[in-house]
């Protein structure tokens, strides 16, 4: 789960990271109001989930109120990369002496948290890992023993800080592993890290996401989640307890086990389809479940022809054949659907089907037959 | 031969007197494998079906003997139980569960590194089979027969849809190591591949990765370096999206990094063959072993 960046710094702000203080807005009313309130000058913060908000448009600074007006009027509703800006931050704006950048990542191959600092700050750091690597200081942590102080005082003279602010620096990384751990996140993210002309450190962006599966002890960063962010249809799928991504191609897909069904995309992409989404039905899918995933599938008018690949383990190919079977008796669907059982029960599973004479059903037997087959019927976009 | 279980291993199982516990508990013994206890805290002293049910793991390991735990246990329990098994002296530990917080994950295998005595394989995993000795876990045995492919995967039901092909070209499988989904895997591929390249069964070794991480991106170094066995290999999620977590847990394509093209581009430039569908990964194998008949 990422975090806008009005929420990140609240999460910073809990565990004493300086941040610019700042209010929400959702009109341009409260925009003027909230700035009016923070004082001038200050700076309207499109609220996206994506980066480049800058270059965008979606971050200006206003002098006065006409300003802070016409800027939440331009933000607000504004496209960035695809995203509707829904909510502003607005805070006070920041004079700046230098940007430094600081992370704290989930480092998956070392299994160890890694703390980043640099005084490249304010751009891309992928470009500057690319383009100037030594610029970067790096320091994987030992997860059982914890940041400690000289961890801080490391990264602060590797990365060349200015050598006034080597401590709060320092200081500050603590307290970011502090939120990493705290709030079980796998990404904490400071770009840019800024020193005033007064010697502050302060956090003037914050990138924070979550581990999805520990939110069940963090109650209050459940509550954070932004349905308006998601998409409709990955919202449905979510209230049904459907592993699903929505993709922008005309072909359903629905499988069983994360790796098949990516599987499957690849496989229908090979034969010159283009996959509408991943589908996981998961271990043992029953009946309903799949009744209830066919729903989800055709909730995207894009869809044009749906493929089911099954390999029964756990999963039994006969509970998948009357969960189709149902989901035809309730939805009655209009595109064709092609449908690849084998596996646990599989004989059964194609005899209930090869019963039930479902209109425009085509069972196939091999996972590369069948893709060759939901892309052809795709492709004529005529129900056979 | 064959890795990690086999005909000695004697299982302990957390979660045991669960739904899920008790079914595959109940398959992995009638499969012929030694189900010697089960670990639910305050069921002490009750039978599974005749598999006696102990409070803690430590009570289970010196009452009898298991030296292999696997853990059933929902996520919020999870970790602590694999971190008891380790502390009771288990020293394979298989983790099925899905959905483990992170943070968990990072502090049990840390703990477990630390230590040295065990061995974790997964979590989110689907466990492992040695076909015609043992059973750990929710593979389903009926499509795999003893035989010289040893297979190791990210992926369950992508293992078996491979493992299928196969065996329908008559070969059958020394182990099949599921070593899972997530972030934080107890084992990698590197460490697997390492135990069949040492195992005089295994002929040839299949592994199946996925987007997220660079485990495949180091097991191609590793296998340049120290693998004389030919290596098939296939890699899921050339069409995900990036930023898009598929499915498991891992599975996810962060900026440029962990794409399947990479991870393919990486294997077989050291010579590893890549399918491009699990099919063709079926094919490849089967070609090789034929050719060495």
């Amino acid at each position: 789960m990422d975090l806008l960046e009005y929420q990140g710094k609240q999460v910073f702000a809990r565990h004493g990271v300086p941040v610019p203080s700042g209010r929400h807005a959702q009109t341009v009313d409260e925009a003027a109001a909230a700035a009016d309130d923070i004082g001038y000058p200050c700076v309207i913060k499109a609220q996206v989930q994506i980066g480049g908000r800058g270059k965008a448009g979606g971050i200006k600074v206003a002098q006065n109120r006409g300003e802070a007006l016409e800027h939440a009027q331009a933000i607000l509703g504004m496209d960035i990369r695809g995203l509707t800006v829904h909510e502003l931050w607005v805070e006070g704006a920041s004079e700046i002496a230098s940007e430094y950048y600081a992370s704290v990542v989930f480092d998956r191959s070392a299994k160890a948290p890694l703390v980043m600092l640099s005084t490249k700050g304010g751009m891309d750091i992928e470009e500057v890992a690319d383009t100037d690597p030594d610029a970067i200081a790096r320091l994987h942590v030992d997860p059982l023993l914890g940041f400690q102080e000289f961890h801080g005082r490391r990264l602060a003279f590797e990365a060349a800080v200015d050598s006034d602010v080597v401590r709060p620096v320092g200081a500050m990384l603590a307290k970011l592993y502090e939120v990493f751990v705290a709030e079980e996140a796998t990404l904490v993210e400071v770009n840019p890290l800024i020193v005033t002309p007064e010697r502050d450190v302060k956090a003037l962006d914050a990138k924070v996401t979550l581990d999805d599966n520990a939110l069940f002890r963090h109650a209050d960063n459940a509550e954070l989640r932004d349905p308006s962010a998601e998409d409709p249809q990955e919202r449905m799928a979510k209230e049904r307890g459907l592993t699903f991504v929505k993709l922008d191609g005309n072909i359903g897909i629905l499988g069983n086990g994360a790796g098949l069904v990516m599987s499957t995309l690849d496989v229908v992409a090979q034969a010159g389809g283009s996959p509408a989404n991943f589908l996981d039905a998961g271990g043992g899918s029953k009946a309903e479940a799949i009744t209830s995933a066919v729903e989800v599938i055709l909730s995207n008018p894009n869809v044009k022809a749906v493929l089911f690949n099954i390999f029964g383990g756990i999963t039994r190919c006969d509970e998948v054949a009357r969960g189709l079977i149902e989901a035809f008796n309730q939805i009655n669907p209009d595109v064709p659907f092609v449908v690849r059982l084998d596996g646990t029960n599989d004989v059964e599973g194609r005899k209930l089907l090869a019963e039930a004479r479902l209109p425009n059903v085509f069972t196939e037997s091999t996972m590369d037959g069948a893709a060759a087959k939901v892309v052809e019927l795709a492709a004529s976009g005529v129900a056979a | 031969m064959s890795i990690l279980v086999d005909t000695s291993t004697k299982l302990v199982v957390s979660g045991i007197t669960g739904r899920e516990g008790t079914f595959h508990s109940l398959r992995n013994r009638d499969y012929g494998t030694q189900v010697v206890a089960g670990v639910t805290p305050g069921k002490g002293g009750q039978d599974v079906e005749g598999i006696p049910v102990f409070n803690t793991f430590h009570d289970a390991v010196s009452e009898t003997g298991a030296n292999t735990a696997m853990i059933f246990v929902p996520p919020r329990f999870a970790a602590d139980s694999i971190l008891e098994a380790e502390d009771a002296g288990a020293e394979l530990i298989i983790a099925i569960t899905e959905g483990i917080p992170a943070h968990d994950e990072l502090r049990a295998f840390n703990v477990i590194k630390k230590n040295g005595r065990a061995r974790l394989i997964g979590p989110n995993c689907p466990g492992i089979l040695s076909p015609g000795k043992a059973n750990v876990g929710i593979i389903p045995a009926a499509f795999f027969k003893e035989g010289n492919v040893g297979v190791v995967s990210r992926s369950g039901t992508l293992t078996y849809q491979i493992g299928n092909v196969i065996a329908q070209q008559g070969f059958g499988n020394s182990t099949i190591v599921g070593i899972g989904g997530d972030p934080v895997p107890g084992s990698d591929f590197i460490d697997i591949i390492a135990l069949f390249q040492d195992d005089p069964e295994t002929e040839l070794i299949v592994m199946c990765g996925e987007i997220g991480g660079d485990a495949e991106e180091r097991a191609a170094d590793f296998i340049a370096e120290h693998v004389t066995k030919p290596v098939v290999a296939y890699i899921a999620g050339f069409t995900a999206p990036p930023g898009k977590t598929m499915g498991h847990a891992g599975a996810i394509v962060s900026g440029s990094r962990g794409t399947a093209k990479a991870k393919a581009e990486a294997l077989e430039s050291k010579g590893v063959r890549v399918g491009r569908t699990p099919t063709e990964v079926a094919e490849l194998a089967a070609s090789l072993l034929g050719a060495a008949a």
